[in-house]
Formats: structure tokens, sequence, C-alpha cells
């Protein structure tokens, strides 16, 4: 019990009504109907909402990748419920003509993973630091979850990897593939490079044109991984959250918006504001085509806050 | 002394003909009236948007919500009042202000969906109120805190932290101090937090002073706004319901030099 209602702390944003009243009356859960959009031979992008995680988008905010295989469909993270995984296997089936043999979790949260349990004939694939953050959260998430998505999330249980995805090139049905196993945005970050159409798929170290999320960022991993993403020939990104990317900007844009926000806490810190007036800095002009940037940088105080005033601020004692 | 009499006789005819019911609450809080009676009594009570309470857009952290509260607007401000309608800890933060300004920053612990507001009694009697709805998931005062979790709150008790910034309106202080804030509703760990808190100058004249519940979040923080004319360190005292002293000397200096090692 102590562990579940910890780890609620970082994990889901809560978006405060605007209207009260209207948010006391009874809502239903409507049906998924994800898109697919062909971004390459054998390779679909499904693009989740650019939006806040909450009821009126069933959770479905990230995206999720298909791939075809002669081995079976490959898809790359599950999407927020059991209801929009069986939604995406029922999509790759219909794109690839086979089931889905093979799912990788980029990172352990809810909207990137809880769609797990719509893959049971698939081998689940994340990288251990992952699974060990799932098992770690994952009841917490799923109250979480419950708690705003309500009748999306029906049946949604945890389902952890089924197997450990590493550093490396991996050769699945003729597809070739290779692994980057980082950190930064959680601690294990999953990216994949697919070297047939010299695609990036980053999971989310990648935002584009929505502001990252931070629960259980390190900004100086995050960076580095950023590097080592930045370095790597690739022709297109597909990021975590937002548009397709072909020119290298969202790479650019997350590092930006991290650099940014970093100084920006400790500058807060230092001059002397509490949270709240934190939360409602100016965001530069620049990041304006940012979804969802100032519910991020309210998120992103409270996730580093009192830990920057506890570093920063010197002991008083008498 | 008979002058300021008369002021508050003379103030008092204009606020009781205000008295009696409380006004019905924009928040339609279901606890509005209850909470009125108990906390404003018979005086006088307007909703006043010259209070602002700043609220964050979501609650990240149902155990940090902070609330800035700032009623600098209104006149000669006695006490200011932080709660939250629906918590079972209701009143967080009982603040007066005595030499210092009418605002106030903290954080709190909110166990749901409630309305939480600033009571505002200016010298003349008058309770101004403002605040929102607030949405948050369950547990804020009845899971326990990190340090209990962890096991380490024993070990970093009533470590007090703390700045100065020197301003031409006002010296901004901000404080925080280590301590669980154990709100009595979580199993087998009995209530236990920081009930009084005081700034003081140099001189030791209090110069701002606090009433704290348990329903504020685990290692309270607080801002304040002192007068900008302050020389000498400032005094704090703190005890909590353990009976516990805490003490510390703040510099009006060690903000600024804060900023000057963040540039370094």
């Amino acid at each position: 019990m102590i562990g579940r209602r910890g780890v609620l702390l970082g994990a889901l944003a809560v978006p405060l009504a605007a209207a009260p009243f209207a948010a006391m009356a009874q809502q239903f859960a409507g049906t998924y109907a994800p898109e697919a959009t062909p971004i390459g031979e054998g390779l679909w992008m499904v693009r989740g909402a650019d939006e806040a995680l909450g009821f009126a988008n069933g959770g479905a905010i990230a995206n999720s990748v298909i791939m075809a295989s002669d081995a079976g469909a490959i898809v790359v993270d599950s999407g927020p419920s059991l209801r929009f995984g069986e939604a995406l296997a029922a999509l790759a089936r219909r794109l690839t003509g086979r089931d889905v043999a093979r799912v990788y979790i980029t990172h352990l949260h809810p909207d990137h993973s809880f769609g797990s349990g719509a893959f049971p004939a698939a081998e689940i694939l994340a990288l251990p630091e992952t699974r060990a953050e799932i098992e770690r959260d994952g009841s917490g998430f799923s109250d979480a979850m419950y708690r705003m998505l309500h009748g999306w999330m029906a049946g949604t249980e945890v389902v952890l990897p089924t197997a450990a995805a590493g550093e490396g090139a991996v050769v699945f049905g003729g597809r070739s593939l290779r692994l980057m196993a980082l950190a930064g945005h959680s601690e294990g970050d999953l990216a994949i490079l697919d070297d047939a159409t010299g695609t990036l798929i980053a999971g989310d170290l990648v935002f584009h044109d929505r502001a990252p999320a931070t629960p259980h960022a390190d900004f100086a991993l995050w960076q580095a991984a950023l590097d080592r993403l930045a370095a790597i020939p690739h022709r297109q990104c597909v990021p975590g959250h937002g548009p397709l990317c072909r020119d290298g900007a969202a790479i650019a844009q997350t590092r930006d918006w991290l650099t940014w926000l970093e100084t920006a806490l400790r500058e807060a810190v230092a001059g002397g504001l509490d949270m709240g007036e934190a939360a409602n800095l100016p965001i530069p002009a620049r990041f304006s085509r940012m979804a969802a940037a100032r519910y991020e940088l309210t998120r992103s105080v409270s996730h580093f806050y009192p830990r920057l005033e506890a570093a920063l601020f010197p002991r008083i004692e008498s | 002394m008979m002058r300021k009499f008369l002021t508050l006789a003379m103030l008092a005819a204009p606020a009781a003909a205000l008295a009696q019911v409380p006004p019905a609450d924009p928040l339609g809080s279901p606890m509005w009236e209850y909470h009125a009676g108990k906390l404003f009594g018979h005086a006088p009570v307007v909703f006043d948007p010259r209070v602002t309470v700043a609220l964050p857009v979501l609650t990240e952290n149902q155990h940090v919500l902070p609330v800035t509260v700032d009623a600098r607007a209104l006149g000669e401000v006695v006490r200011i009042v932080i709660f939250a309608d629906l918590n079972p800890i209701p009143v967080a933060v009982e603040y007066e202000p005595l030499a210092a300004q009418a605002f106030l920053a903290t954080r709190i612990k909110l166990d749901q969906r409630t309305p939480v507001r600033a009571a505002v009694l200016t010298a003349d009697g008058v309770w101004h109120v403002a605040g929102d709805w607030v949405d948050a998931a369950g547990g804020g005062c009845s899971a326990p805190p990190l340090s209990r979790v962890r096991g380490d709150w024993a070990d970093h008790l009533g470590e007090l932290r703390g700045a100065a910034w020197s301003g031409a309106d006002a010296t901004r202080v901000r404080l925080s101090l280590r301590h669980p804030m154990d709100t009595g509703l979580v199993e087998n760990i009995p209530v236990y937090n920081i009930d009084r808190l005081t700034v003081s100058d140099a001189a030791g004249r209090a110069l701002a002073r606090m009433t704290i519940h348990a329903s504020v979040s685990e290692d309270p923080a607080f801002t304040l706004m002192l007068a900008p004319d302050l020389s000498g360190a400032l005094a704090v005292t703190a005890r909590d319901t353990g009976g516990y002293d805490f003490a510390g000397s703040l510099g009006l200096e060690g903000g600024a030099r804060i900023a000057a090692m963040l540039r370094q």
C-alpha cells in the first residue's frame, strides 16, 4: 500500500477541471480508432493526440509504430489500455496480414506500456531497467489511470515484459533493427533504428511540438542520450509524442526545452520564487508551437523543485 | 489609544451590517456553510477578487499542492487562513502577518478533489475569501510521507533551510524545515507536525507568525514578504507537536549569494 500510493507522486498528471460541475456528470468511454500513416516500406506510425492524458482522449497520447516482418508484425509501444492494445493489434493484422509476434516497450510510462495485455501470443521486450520500473510503479500507475480514464481502462492489467531487450543489432523476420539502451527520460529508454528505412524510433527521449514530460527524468542522462541519437545517421525520427520529424528539428527542440527548463528552474529557486510562481514563469516564444507547454512546466516544477531547493538553499540552524 | 479605539468602533458599524449568514458559495461546496460557521462565526464575509489564490493548472502530486495567496491589495490584514473544504484536516495555515505584507506561499496536502481557499481578515473585522476547485488523486493526507517510507525522517528532523532576497518593495523570505508532518490518518503513525513558526527581527520583535496544521506538506516550505528596509539577521523559531523547538538565523544577503553562485 505504501509503495502504491508513493508512486503516484511522479506518476501522472491530473488535469484541473475547468468546469467543475461538468466534470461531475456521468461520462462514458468511447471506442479507440487508432489510425496508421505509412512512413516507409512495411512501416506505419500511429499518432497519439498531442495533449495531456485525459478522459477525452482515452489516454491515447503516445505514438506507436507498426512494422511488417516475415515472422509477424512488430509493434513499438502498446498504448494506454487493453482496449487500445486490441485496436492496435487488429490494425497491425490488417496492415501486415499477420498477427503481432513481437512488441517493444520503449519505457515504463503507462501511455506507452499499458496495452501489452492485448498481445498474449507475442514476445514483449523491454530493457531490464524498464521491467524493474514497471514492477515498481505499475500498480500506482494503474490506480491513477483508472481514476482518470474510467471505462477506457476496462480489463487493463499491468503486464510485465516477457523478455529483455538490450543494446545491439537484431534481425527479426528479415527486418534488421538496431537497439539502443539509453536513459534520461526514465531509467531505461529504448530507441530503435529500422535499418531498411533509416527510421529512428526514439520513444520519449524525443518530443516534437509537444512539451517533454519529466516525472522520471535525469537532465544530464537525457542530454547525453540526445547527443547519441543526433549522431546516428537517420532519415526520419518517430518521436514519443508529436509528428514525424524529417529534419532533426525534434531532437534539437527537445534538447532546447530541457536546457531551458533546467536553467529556468534553477534560476527560479535562486531568485526566491515559490513553486506556484515558477510554474507561471514566461515560456519563451520559440516554444509557442509546443502543445501542453504550461502543463508540462507545471509538472516539471513539481518533479524538480523541492530537490533544487534542498541543493541550493543554505542550512540556517542556529 | 483612544483614537484607535474610536476608529475600530466606527469601522465596526458597517461591518456588523454585513454580518449574519455567510454569502452563497460561488464554488458550490457542500462544506462551505460548515467551515464558514466555524472559521468566521458571525463576522462579515465577502468573496473578494482582491484576494488572489494562485493554484497550479493541475495537481501533479497530491502530497504537494503549491498555494500562493496575495492579499496585498486589501488594507491592513490581520490574518490569512488557508483551507481546503474537503480535506480531513481542512485548515492548513493560520498566518498573522504582523509587520509582514499580506502574502503567503506554501504547499499543502489534498486528500481528494476539493475547493482550496484563502480567507483574509482585515483590521475592520471583515473576512475576504477567494479560491477555486482543485482536482487531485486521493491519499495526500492518508498515505505516509516519503521520509516515513524511506525511514530517514528522524535523521533530518528540523533541518532548516532558507534565504532572504532584499528588494525595493519587500524582503522576500523563503524557509523550509524538514519534518514528516504526520496527519494521524496513517495507520500506526500518530499526528506529529510543526505547529508554530515565528520570524523575528534582530531586536527580537516578531515580524510574522503562523499556526501550522498537519495538512501542510511534508518538509513544509513558506514564502513570506517582509518590509524592504530590514537590517541584521532574522531569527526563525518553530515548535512541533512533540514539543521540539527549532531555531535558525537568516542573513539578509543569502538570496543574493545563491543567485551569484548560480551565475558563476
